[in-house]
């Protein structure tokens, strides 16, 4: 319980960490798109209002997002009566309402949950993970995404996923905008200052996905050793989950079709190829699974 | 100096006040859980005691030669719902978990029965129910530790003491709930 309530703090803090990290990049791009159309000040009020409108955006339709995003289509419980029963014997355990369950129509196995807060999160399954996971497996994968619910991370998650995904899409458009849009540049080429803060947009275009990949990270690996070990609890039963691991481990085709850069951090093992040597880099989203497995075995 | 004193005195009241309200709302509050999460299990149990005449009805017809299990079931189904006291409704759901148990180990035997839709679907819902069952009063156990350990705390079990908080009881494992812990793979 005192874990949770640390966990809680701790996500609230960098709920609002990565909103502040966000407008901060945000109006570093102002400044550069302000610099480019010759009114830095205009180019700061676009950004600003722009970010403000999106963030309000996402914390009302962010899960929805996501989940058209990762192509998850809401599912009933007469059509899944296994999954949604798993899922609401873990919303139990945890004293939650029910979340919503959502269904991806992939042969990978993963799951990850959303929402801006544990009463109205959302759970969603690849139906890989539904055909070849036992009821033990599948409730210690359940329980972990509930874990994510319960200690908010699925908020911080969400918001990681929605905003830095704008970023990585802004600093690409602002990338090509600077090498093929060459148009009126006359009147600024005089202008030292103008090219030092043309250079410094242009190094913030490159540093940015940089950046915000390694915040995302940084987040996330934490959080799942955590989300195992109280999903762990949930179900009392350890066993469960690192078995669902292993199987996960052996699937020779990972590869989650609609996951990209910004939401891979959501699932509960990451959607992508795995490389040969998959120790835990600085740019992996998640511990290696092997680790994780170790651990629960030794709960 | 007197005036001081007064004052001090009063700050030293207030702030004991206040810690002695912020305790006991957050008492009430636990308490409340406590009491919602019991009700929780009843919610489980009184939803598992809806679906068995139905599985009663569905197998029927089938397994001719179980007419005892079946007895048995009912015979379960009809205690859980007359026990009075937590202490015998868990005893008594345990009962009729066990039965559930004995009637789908047995319908293995009977391989229309597992082709019935009907049955698959009935047996999906029990599994389930029985889950949500036993998370239900792990939840209560939870709910239960926490509000026990907070007024056995020392100074709170003075003060809860007296305001007329008592310990609550948590359920018991039952034998077969220790057993799942152990299973190999």
């Amino acid at each position: 319980m005192r874990i949770t309530f640390n966990e809680i703090r701790r996500n609230n803090v960098q709920t609002w960490f990565l909103i502040f990290l966000f407008f901060l990049l945000i109006s570093l791009f102002g400044l550069a798109v302000g610099v480019y159309i010759g009114d830095v000040f205009l180019g700061l009020i676009i950004t600003t209002l722009v970010g403000i409108i999106y963030t309000l955006v996402v914390f009302s339709t962010g899960d929805k997002m996501i989940m058209s995003i990762s192509g998850a289509k809401p599912v009933t419980k007469r059509e899944y009566p296994y999954l949604y029963h798993t899922v609401e014997g873990l919303a139990v355990a945890a004293g939650l309402p029910t979340p919503k369950c959502y269904v991806i129509n992939d042969s990978a196995l993963n799951a990850f949950a959303t929402g801006k807060k544990p009463e109205s999160a959302s759970i969603a399954v690849t139906t890989g993970l539904l055909e070849k996971m036992n009821r033990q497996e599948l409730e210690g994968v359940i329980a972990h995404e509930m874990s994510h619910i319960k200690n908010n991370d699925i908020r911080v998650m969400m918001l990681a996923a929605v905003l830095v995904g704008v970023i990585l899409l802004l600093s690409q458009f602002l990338l090509r905008s600077f090498l093929w849009g060459g148009k009126g540049s006359s009147k600024r080429e005089n202008n030292k200052g103008t090219i030092i803060l043309i250079l410094i947009g242009l190094a913030l275009a490159i540093l940015a996905p940089f950046i915000s990949e390694l915040i995302k990270l940084s987040i996330s690996r934490k959080r799942e050793y955590m989300a195992d070990a109280s999903g762990a609890i949930l179900t009392r039963y350890p066993a469960g989950l690192a078995s669902a691991l292993r199987k996960i481990a052996k699937d020779p085709d990972p590869l989650v079709d609609n996951a990209n850069k910004a939401t891979a951090h959501l699932f509960i093992s990451t959607p992508f190829r795995m490389k040969k040597n998959n120790k835990s880099s600085l740019f992996s989203t998640h511990p290696p699974i092997d680790e994780r497995i170790k651990r629960l075995e030794e709960m | 100096m007197v005036l001081a004193t007064w004052v001090i005195v009063l700050i030293v009241v207030g702030v004991i006040a206040l810690l002695i309200v912020g305790l006991y709302n957050s008492l009430i509050r636990l308490k409340n859980q406590v009491k919602n999460s019991f009700a929780q299990i009843d919610v489980q149990l009184k939803r598992r005691n809806d679906l068995i005449p139905n599985l009663v009805n569905t197998v029927k017809g089938y397994m001719t030669h179980e007419r005892e299990t079946l007895e048995n079931i009912t015979k379960a189904r009809a205690a859980v719902m007359k026990a009075t006291t937590p202490e015998g409704k868990a005893k008594a759901s345990n009962m009729l978990s066990d039965t559930l148990k004995s009637l789908f180990a047995v319908s293995e035997n009977y391989p229309d029965l597992k082709a019935n839709q009907n049955f698959l679907q009935l047996q999906e819902e029990i599994t389930g129910t029985e889950n949500k069952i036993a998370y239900s009063r792990q939840h209560y156990n939870d709910i239960v530790m926490v509000f026990n350990t907070k007024i056995q705390f020392f100074p709170n079990n003075v003060i809860a003491g007296s305001l007329g908080f008592k310990e609550e009881k948590s359920f018991e494992a039952t034998a077969e709930e220790r057993k799942n812990v152990e299973v190999k793979f």
